[in-house]
Formats: structure tokens, sequence, C-alpha cells
């Protein structure tokens, strides 16, 4: 959790990590097994790695122990209290022909919480085949199958982003309104998801589709009974977009309060062999995945341009006084702009799960990349939010060539800033709107 | 349930360091967005840069504590040039776009690994507030009224909190009656109007941003001085929006409200809380409820709150609904 405690707060929570504490001396007894821990299972390729030894070492330095993988590949040591925690890998204990997938990661810092059992994930590939995180001493991969493959990975992240944008952009173009609880429905689309996949056991993709009708569904009422009101109420954008925020936070921390902190997969497609094509490795699912995004983006695409209820949006996206006068139901336009939208972005979190594991914040995290997006192809263009998406998905991944990892999104943000001071409009935007 | 304890921690949140550093970063943001009409998202940022700065210069670069502040200090303005040449010509939600974006890149790179030697990683920055505590006048000892107490460090930083808050405050009555404050006003009221006068819109909206930030900074240096230490994560997304809440609460374009709203937003928000850690810890929820979960509590009450005081008193306790700035062109 990134969130700010507050120290009465903390003093609580120390009290009553104390208070365990003396419970455990009380009943002098390994209550442990109740109390803190840290576990995790190591895979490779779904297949369990065991004999490799997992150190643990407190946040001063203090051994806590150090533990061996069983033959399903599960590890757990107890820790004494809540904290902070590094967590080592000894790599030279991996099985020959299995490597961590990126080379830095072998050390983590990880943060338990008081009665919390925290899992820990080290990622693992077949040696040769780790990801964009090592940088150095392989020499099996050159610098134009680096490209390749960061290029295919950042078409993947754009293109999520890219369904993202579409709703955030077209309900900007029509109502005006900047709406910071879009990532939300990112979220809620992952979510309801993993509930229908993990939790009931529906084959992912028919969660998947479940999850978009609940998008979808939501989109509608969220307008019929909020936005819709609002904008009746004659709420200006600035109030409303204010409004959306306070929503985004109480829906994010509903999401945690529901889902707890740690990151998730769905049930199905979680340990895919990955397969090469060309300078390219990837999961099977990542190309069929690439695929449902490219061709739900088409379909919206056709439909905006063919269909009458496609032209009557991008009509009220331009001017919505004009459309109203000539005969165009504005309400239901927005109506149907929002449904689609929540259906898509449910699509994107469910496509963003599956890449990345389902996290509380991981709409949140995405939704600033999509502004950038949107931003960056000229905001209330449907169409420029599609091409803004591909060029920061994109910019994103091959940044990765000279910047750090963890500070891929840095490059974004900051070409996002870049974009302001030289074309606000964006990519394919217009002028009169930015000013 | 131990009510004692409840009342004890709610009376001093009151008057806490939170309510000190929460109150300062929201009558920045009163400038920004209560006088002015700026969309600042990005508050958390200046904050940090200025808690970041005197950290930096103390503990990785051991220079002087003074030469730490006013590094702080140049850190922001600087962040606010840099934020506001690109945007402020722009329509409302740009700022606030760029704002939080810069905010995250702010937050990113203090807590990147790359960056460590110099930000410290996650971890932060401890050992730089030596030189402050030196300078205590208060002997060592708890000052207060009964369990309503604090010890000599926490009553020096509280005090040094609420001396600042008084002066910005002051200053912010002084500015706001002047012709400048009218001007400021205007612009947050119809921007066209205002230029067609002759006034340069642009240097007025800088001249707000630079302020409401450089007085926002003043409470990150509060913050990590009264922790002693500073992480990159206490200045997230949500430390701006706790402030726009508390500017709304109080009521946006008044002298006082950012300082009341603090003060009610921290007791109400330290009552929950502990009422609901104290019930779960006491069992009144069964096994429904754990301890780590309303921690989450918190943050939706905050949502919820912000949602329902915009949509049903968007002038806060004590503002006027017609010097409500919330109209974006």
């Amino acid at each position: 959790m990134t969130q700010i405690e507050g120290a009465p707060l903390r003093r609580a929570v120390i009290a009553f990590t104390a208070f365990l504490g003396g419970l455990v001396l009380l009943l002098a007894s390994p209550a442990w097994a109740e109390g803190e821990a840290l576990k995790g299972t190591l895979q490779n390729q779904g297949q369990p790695v065991n004999g490799v030894k997992i150190s643990v070492v407190a946040e001063d330095g203090s051994p806590v122990a150090a533990v061996t993988t069983g033959a399903d590949g599960t590890w757990e040591v107890p820790v004494p209290k809540a904290g902070k925690f590094k967590v080592t890998l000894d790599q030279t204990t991996l099985p020959s022909g299995v490597a961590l997938k990126f080379k830095d990661k072998g050390t983590l810092d990880v943060q338990v919480y008081e009665g919390n059992q925290r899992n820990v994930l080290f990622a693992l590939a077949p040696a040769g085949q780790q990801g964009s995180g090592n940088t150095s001493g392989e020499t099996s991969s050159s610098f134009w199958d680096r490209v390749a493959q960061l290029t295919f990975e950042g078409f993947n992240l754009g293109l999520i982003i890219a369904l993202a944008a579409m709703g955030l952009s077209l309900v900007f173009g029509t109502t005006g309104l900047t709406n910071f609880a879009h990532g939300e429905l990112l979220t809620l689309g992952a979510m309801a998801a993993y509930l229908f996949n993990a939790t009931l056991g529906v084959p992912l993709i028919l969660a998947a589709v479940i999850a978009v009708a609940i998008g979808g569904g939501l989109g509608y009422l969220q307008d019929r009974f909020f936005w819709g009101q609002l904008r009746k109420r004659g709420s200006s954008l600035v109030a409303m977009m204010i409004i959306s925020i306070g929503l985004a936070l109480f829906l994010r921390y509903v999401f945690l309060f529901f889902f707890g902190g740690e990151s998730r997969p769905f049930a199905d497609y979680n340990a895919q062999p990955g397969v090469q094509v060309g300078p390219i490795s990837a999961a099977p699912k990542n190309f069929i995945a690439m695929a449902i995004e490219l061709a739900v983006l088409v379909i919206v695409g056709l439909a905006l341009l063919k269909t009458r209820t496609g032209k009557a949006a991008r009509a009220v996206a331009d001017n919505p006084a004009l459309a109203a006068s000539s005969g165009i139901n504005v309400e239901r336009v927005i109506r149907i702009i929002w449904t689609v939208g929540g259906a898509v972005a449910a699509l994107a979190g469910v496509m963003l799960g599956l890449a990345q594991n389902i996290n509380f914040q991981m709409g949140f995290q995405i939704l600033l990349l999509v502004f950038a997006g949107v931003t960056l192809g000229g905001l209330g263009t449907a169409f420029g939010a599609l091409v803004g998406s591909l060029v920061v998905g994109l910019f994103i991944q091959l940044s990765t060539l000279v910047v750090p990892t963890e500070l891929k999104t840095v490059g974004a943000l900051l070409v996002l800033i870049l974009v302001m001071l030289f074309r606000p409009q964006g990519i394919l935007g217009r002028r009169e709107r930015i000013g | 349930m131990d009510w004692n304890t409840i009342f004890v921690t709610t009376v001093k949140a009151s008057i806490g360091l939170e309510t000190v550093v929460y109150a300062l970063a929201a009558i920045g943001v009163n400038i920004q967005f209560g006088y002015a009409g700026l969309l600042n998202f990005g508050q958390a940022a200046f904050l940090g840069v200025a808690a970041y700065g005197l950290a930096v210069i103390v503990s990785t670069f051991g220079l002087s504590f003074w030469l730490g502040i006013a590094v702080g200090l140049a850190a922001t303005v600087v962040l606010a040039f840099l934020l506001g040449i690109p945007t402020l010509r722009l329509r409302a939600d740009y700022l606030a776009i760029v704002t939080i974006a810069a905010a995250e890149i702010v937050r990113l790179v203090f807590r990147s690994v790359a960056f460590k030697d110099v930000f410290g990683g996650s971890d932060g920055r401890q050992n730089f507030s030596g030189d402050f505590y030196a300078m205590n006048p208060f002997a060592p000892g708890t000052y207060g009224i009964g369990p309503i107490s604090f010890n000599e460090r926490t009553t020096w930083v509280l005090t040094v909190g609420w001396v600042l808050i008084a002066l910005s405050c002051a200053l912010v009555y002084l500015l706001m009656k002047s012709p400048w404050g009218r001007v400021l006003k205007a612009i947050r009221e119809d921007e066209d109007a205002v230029r067609s006068l002759g006034k340069n819109v642009f240097s007025y909206k800088m001249q707000a941003l630079v302020l409401g930030g450089v007085i926002g900074c003043l409470g990150g240096f509060i913050f990590g001085l009264g922790q002693a230490s500073i992480q990159p994560d206490l200045f997230g997304t949500e430390f701006t929006f706790y402030a726009y809440t508390i500017v709304i609460l109080g009521g946006a374009a008044r002298v006082f409200s950012p300082v009341v709203g603090a003060a009610i937003f921290w007791v109400l928000l330290v009552f929950v809380g502990n009422t609901l850690s104290e019930a779960v810890g006491a069992g009144v929820f069964g096994t429904a409820v754990t301890v780590t979960q309303v921690g989450s509590v918190r943050f939706i009450l905050v949502g919820l709150g912000l949602m329902l005081l915009l949509i049903f008193r968007p002038q806060g306790i004590f503002g006027d609904k017609r010097e409500m700035a919330l109209d974006a062109r």
C-alpha cells in the first residue's frame, strides 16, 4: 500500500502488534504459524522448481531464516514481526536451464503487514529467454532482436492503453468530462473476471465475456444514475472532474477492502510456455490477446465511421449544441458511449490482468498512461487516442533500451509534458480545443 | 473498546503533525485552486521536492540545514515553472493532467533504484533533522494539558508549524485584499475579460502557482522534520486529493478554511480510523473485517465525502457559492 498513514493510526497498529507479540510470549507456542510470514511458489513454465535456497534478512540486516524450496516448489519463512524484509534467491542453486526472468530481481524488498502472509514472486524463465529486465551478460539476443521484442511488447501495451483510451476520449469528447475514475472501470473488469474465473471456476474466456457485460452495464448505470443526473443539475465540468477523483478514490479502496493488497493472476493461461516467432518470444495468450484487442478496436472504429449512431457520436463530440439542433438525441448518444466505453474498458482490464496480474491499483497506474495517450493523440478525438496510445506503448517499452525498466513510465509522462509544450492539440487534435 | 485512547488521539489530531502539514498544503492549493482557479493536482510533488531537497542536502551531502531549506525552496520554484510554462496557457484540465503526471514522475524518480545513492530508494532519507532539533528551545519534558500533551520534540515541530500557518494565513489575507488578489480572482471568473484590461494573465497565474507551491512546500519541510524521515510514497497522489478535500470541506477562497478544514478532516479521519481499529480489535465485526482492511476504509470515506461535498455543498462549510471556481472554460 502506498498511502499515507496517520501517526495515530500507526501507533494503534503498533500497539496491536505489540499485543500480538505479548500473546506469542504468553502462549509460548510456535504461534508464528498464525502470524506474519513470507511465502511463495517457484515455478518455471508451470513446473515446480525445488531445491532452491531462499534467504530472508530483516531491514536492519539481521538474518531471519534461510529455506530451500520443497518438491512442489513452495517455501515459507515465518517472520517475527511486520516490517520490511529483503528476500534473496540464491541464483547458484537454480537448476541448470532455469534462470531468473529478470537478473536484477534476485533480491526483493518486501513489506509484510500485520497478520499478513505475504506472497513473494520470483519470476523464472528458461535460461536464455529472460525478459527485458536483464541488460548485461546475455550474448544470445542481439540489439535488433531486443528492438523487435520490445516493439512487440510495446504494441501489446499500446493496444491495451488504446482500448482504455477509446472510452475515455469519447466521453471527454461528448460530455467534456475528464474522467479520473476511468481507470477503475478497468480494475473492475479485471476483478469481475477474476471473481468468475478464479473464485467461481468459470473458464476465463467466458468470465471475460461476463466481465465485459458487467463493465458495459455499469457504464450505462453510471451515466444513467450518476453523471447524467449531475449534468442535469448543471454541475460544472471542474466539479465533475473532482467528483470523478472522489469516485476513483472510493472505488479503488473498495477494491482494496475486498480484494486485498496483493497481486493475483487469473486461474487460466497462467504459465504458458513461450513460443518463438522470428526474433519475438511470447506466450500464445499474448498473440491471441492482441488479436482480440485489434479486432475490438477495428470494430469500434468502423462503428464510429459507418453506423448512424457512430456518426451521431462524432457529431456530438464535434459540437453538442449543433448536433442537438439537427435532431440527434444527445443524451442517448452519450449513454451509448458510456456503455460501450465501460465494456471496452472492462475488456482492457481483463487483458491488462492477463498481461501483468490483477491488483487494486492497476487501473489507476495505467490511467496516467491512458491520459498520456489521449493527450498525445488529441483530447476528444477517437482515432487520435488510438494513435497516441500506440505511440505511448511503443515508447514505454522501447525506452527500456536506454533507461532502467523501473523508470520507463517516467519517460512516457515526460513526453506528455513535452507534447504540451510544442503541440498541445496532440497529433490529430485541432487547435481550437485547447485554449 | 478503549474510548479514552480514541478520545485523546482524536483531540491530539486536531492540532497534530498531519493537520499542520495538510493545512499548509491546503493553503497552497487554496491560492491556486480557490483564488486563481488553477487545477494543480501535483501539490504532493511540491512538498516532495522540498522535503527531499532538505533531506538530500543534509543527509546525502552532509551540508548545512539552512542550505537544505534554501535548496528545497528553490526546487519548489523550479518545479512550478516547469509545470506552469507548458500548461498555464491551455485549458484547465491540461494543467490537471500534467501536474498529476509530474507528481508521479517525481515520486517514481525518488523511489527508483537508479538514484538510490541520492534519494535512498523506497526507504527514503533519515538523519537530516538533527540541526532543527538542536535549535529546540523547549526543555525535555511533556507540554500540554493532562493526557493531551506532546514531548518536547513534537511541541517544537508543532510550534514552528503553527507559526508558519499563521504567517501564511496573514500573507494570504493581505494579498487577497490587495489589487494583486483582486486580479487573481478576476482571472478565475473570466480570464478573457482580465486579458482585455491589459493584464498579463499568464504571469499572474504563474505567480499564483509558485506562491501556492512555496507555501505548500513549507508543509513538506514540517512533514520531513516532524517524522525525522521521509519516504517517496508519502507523496503519492492521494496526498493531493486529501488536500483538495480539505480545501473544499472548509470552503474554497476563504483565508482560514484550509486550516479549519484540515483540523476537521483529520479529527474525523483519526476518530473513524481508531474507532474502527478498536472495534475490530475487540471483535465487534467478528472475522468479517481485519485490521489491514480498516486502512482502506478511511480512503473509501474520503472518496465518498469528496463526492458528496461537491454534489450537495460545493461551497464547503465557510465558502461562498458565488466564489466557487468550478467552471472550466
